[in-house]
């Protein structure tokens, strides 16, 4: 059993793809340092993250292939499946053999995995432009809390910043713990003290809140409620659009606020 | 902004809330020189109502007085609701601010009639001028225009909004004037002419000047209540394909009615709204614009309804079994998108994927077709099965349609909203 092991990052998984190519060795497992329990009887071969061997090999996936056959690689690595090392090494072990371009050849079993998973993340990262819920504080930084499945925020950075040029926003990753910050110029990445933003409601704390938020989040839940139409209820269509591990960050899902009835 | 809005809020969203358009697609408007929002071509939905129903825009009503008398319509002058009244200020304020947060993708404004069309179109273009001149908002915004309001005043509105939109709502014109003394064709089908016109206009002008500004990007649109006449399918989707043919529109919104006023005689007393029916016309509507079938095929004098039971490209498959079996190796893209069960996305990757080697079932239900309904219409590189023409249609539609009784049983779902695709 061959066990390759990388550092967690896409050029290192790449890196390790290289070096099992280049010494013909085929691995049952490609895994990163996080992930690695040690096992006693594989094979291991650590591999340290190389940039050349990384660009000689993802410039030959991009001339076989396109720019586009390389971004639906690293969207499937954002899924941060156990196996999905595995079905990147195929993937590419693919393209690399055949003499022309297979990224449609849906009878290959890689290539629909890969699909598959990296049309996954995009649904993620398209659900991040719809949930997400900036609340207001008091220094004018619109903050949002997300809990993704797969580590698709950096796919939507760009999605924020050309929307709201104007104004500083915050989106963090409840999950991963890191998140990313608009200042008016560029976006930097940053991470977050338990202190101000309380990770389990994805609510900023009440002394840094701006004082009209509450209002807002008011008025946007009695809006909420009113533009439903009882007579044309329909849960099951509901759930499905709007599955139930994304309410916990929507103000019109939360069931504990009150707005004044008249 | 203060706590009073709540009220009005209320009110108005409840005055809007029948208008079922809430696209916010089509439109491209960069978000230029670092102002707030820019418009995503395929629209975005940032939230759901337990109805089903996509939230993309906000809807309100800049009032909901109203000098009409229309029978279908909730916020007729004869009924005692409450009434209220946005100011510009107001709707500009919450739009922002809502959309600030994410919350929504943008405003979609509409309005009760109040002194006269010219008087209610000018506020209404004032919002949407307020909102693009002073705040540098560039998201989307959706205007309904006021049947009878001046050339002039559609024009700017046209050039602030992404989309219009005239309600035709009743099908023939003699049940409109049955319904809506105060409303007839011609009113309606005025502005639809002008903004067309001026859609076409300003299409040529960009041609020469590139940075020409630009009319209604996302085009036109309009609503057609179903079920409140005894109108048949075949008479609204002539209409609504004359409409795309004829007036451009970008899309034709069906509403099932729902009896909100059910103390008028005029319209029939309903158990239920019609929504399966409005899903059928849905998919036939779908059928026309993206599968390349002619209304005659979906809707004839033989068949004037669609038929509830079964979708409309079942239907229209089971009534020509001549065309059937397909060859799904070697039949071509438009002929694979009329298989029962074949979608767009499918018949595509079929056409990719056949390049590589032969189809047989399994490879096409590796690529996520969904053979259900497709295994009776296709042969593909497998053994000789049962196809339609062995088992005749009358069977084919048993089959089908006893297997979706087994999953109805399961779960009483018998008439709600239904989504749009069916996947099972």
């Amino acid at each position: 059993m061959n066990i390759f092991i990388y550092d967690h990052t896409f050029e290192g998984l790449i890196t390790a793809i290289h070096d099992a190519l280049e010494s013909n060795i085929t691995p049952d497992k490609i895994i990163s340092t996080k992930a690695f329990q040690d096992d006693l009887f594989a094979t291991k071969h650590y591999i340290s993250t190389n940039y050349e061997r990384f660009e000689t090999i993802w410039n030959k996936v991009k001339e076989k292939s396109n720019e586009q056959n390389c971004q639906r690689i690293f969207k499937a690595y954002l899924s941060e499946m156990s196996d999905i090392e595995i079905v990147i090494h195929n993937y590419i072990k693919l393209i690399l053999e055949t003499p022309y371009n297979v990224e449609v050849n849906f009878s290959e079993d890689s290539v629909i995995k890969l699909n598959n998973m990296q049309m996954k993340v995009g649904r993620e990262a398209q659900r991040i432009l719809m949930f997400v819920r900036f609340q207001k504080t008091v220094d004018n930084i619109y903050y949002a809390s997300f809990d993704p499945k797969y580590n698709v925020i950096p796919l939507t950075v760009n999605h924020f910043r050309n929307r709201f040029a104007d104004q500083k926003w915050v989106i963090f990753d409840t999950r991963r713990k890191f998140g990313y910050y608009y200042d008016l110029e560029n976006v930097r990445e940053i991470t977050i003290g338990k202190q101000k933003v309380d990770f389990t409601s994805g609510k900023v704390n009440d002394d840094v809140l701006h004082v009209s938020e509450k209002l807002f989040q008011k008025l946007w839940k009695s809006y909420y409620d009113t533009i439903n139409i009882k007579e044309r209820k329909n849960m099951k269509v509901h759930m499905q659009f709007l599955p139930k591990r994304f309410w916990k960050f929507l103000p019109e899902k939360d069931f504990k606020m009150k707005y004044e009835l008249n | 902004m203060k706590a009073e809005t709540i009220n009005k809020l209320k009110i108005s969203a409840k005055a809007a809330k029948y208008d079922v358009s809430c696209a916010s697609s089509g439109s491209n408007r960069p978000n230029s020189g670092k102002g707030i929002g820019n418009a995503s071509p395929w629209g975005i939905c940032h939230s759901f109502t337990q109805d089903g129903r996509c939230i993309s825009l906000m809807k309100l009503m800049l009032t909901n007085h109203c000098i009409y008398d229309c029978a279908y319509c909730a916020n007729r002058k004869s009924n005692d609701i409450e009434r209220t009244t946005f100011t510009v200020k107001e709707v500009v304020d919450l739009t922002i601010e809502f959309y600030r947060r994410n919350y929504i993708e943008g405003l979609f404004l509409s309005s009760g009639v109040i002194k006269n069309p010219d008087y209610t179109m000018e506020r209404m273009v004032r919002v949407a001028k307020d909102l693009r001149t002073k705040q540098n908002y560039n998201g989307y915004i959706h205007l309904k225009s006021i049947p009878g309001a001046s050339d002039d005043l559609q024009q700017q509105a046209g050039l602030y909004a992404d989309r219009l939109s005239v309600n035709i709502e009743i099908a023939t014109e003699n049940n409109l004037k049955i319904l809506a003394p105060d409303k007839n064709f011609k009113s309606i089908l005025t502005p639809m002419n002008t903004i067309k016109s001026k859609i076409i206009e300003n299409k040529e002008e960009r041609k020469k000047f590139r940075h020409a500004p630009r009319f209604t990007p996302a085009g036109q649109s309009t609503q057609l209540i179903v079920g409140a006449t005894p109108d048949s399918d075949k008479h609204i989707l002539n209409l609504a394909g004359d409409l795309y043919n004829s007036k451009n529109l970008k899309r034709v919104y069906y509403s099932g009615f729902i009896p909100v006023n059910s103390y008028d005689k005029r319209l029939p007393a309903l158990i239920e709204p019609p929504l399966k029916r409005e899903n059928r016309l849905y998919q036939a509507d779908w059928l026309f614009r993206f599968y390349n079938y002619s209304i005659d095929e979906i809707v004839n004098d033989e068949h004037p309804d669609l038929d509830l039971e079964i979708d409309p490209k079942l239907s229209y498959a089971l009534r020509n079994p001549w065309m059937f079996p397909i060859d799904i190796n070697k039949a071509n893209y438009e002929t694979i998108l009329r298989v029962p069960g074949i979608g767009v996305l499918s018949a595509k990757k079929i056409i990719l994927a056949r390049r590589y080697s032969k189809l047989n079932l399994s490879n096409l239900k590796k690529i996520g077709v969904v053979l259900k309904r497709a295994k009776y219409f296709i042969t593909c590189n497998e053994l000789k099965a049962h196809t339609i023409n062995e088992l005749l249609p009358k069977n084919v539609r048993k089959i089908l349609l006893s297997e979706k009784s087994i999953v109805k049983k399961s779960s009483n779902n018998a008439h709600k909203q239904l989504s749009l695709f069916t996947v099972n």
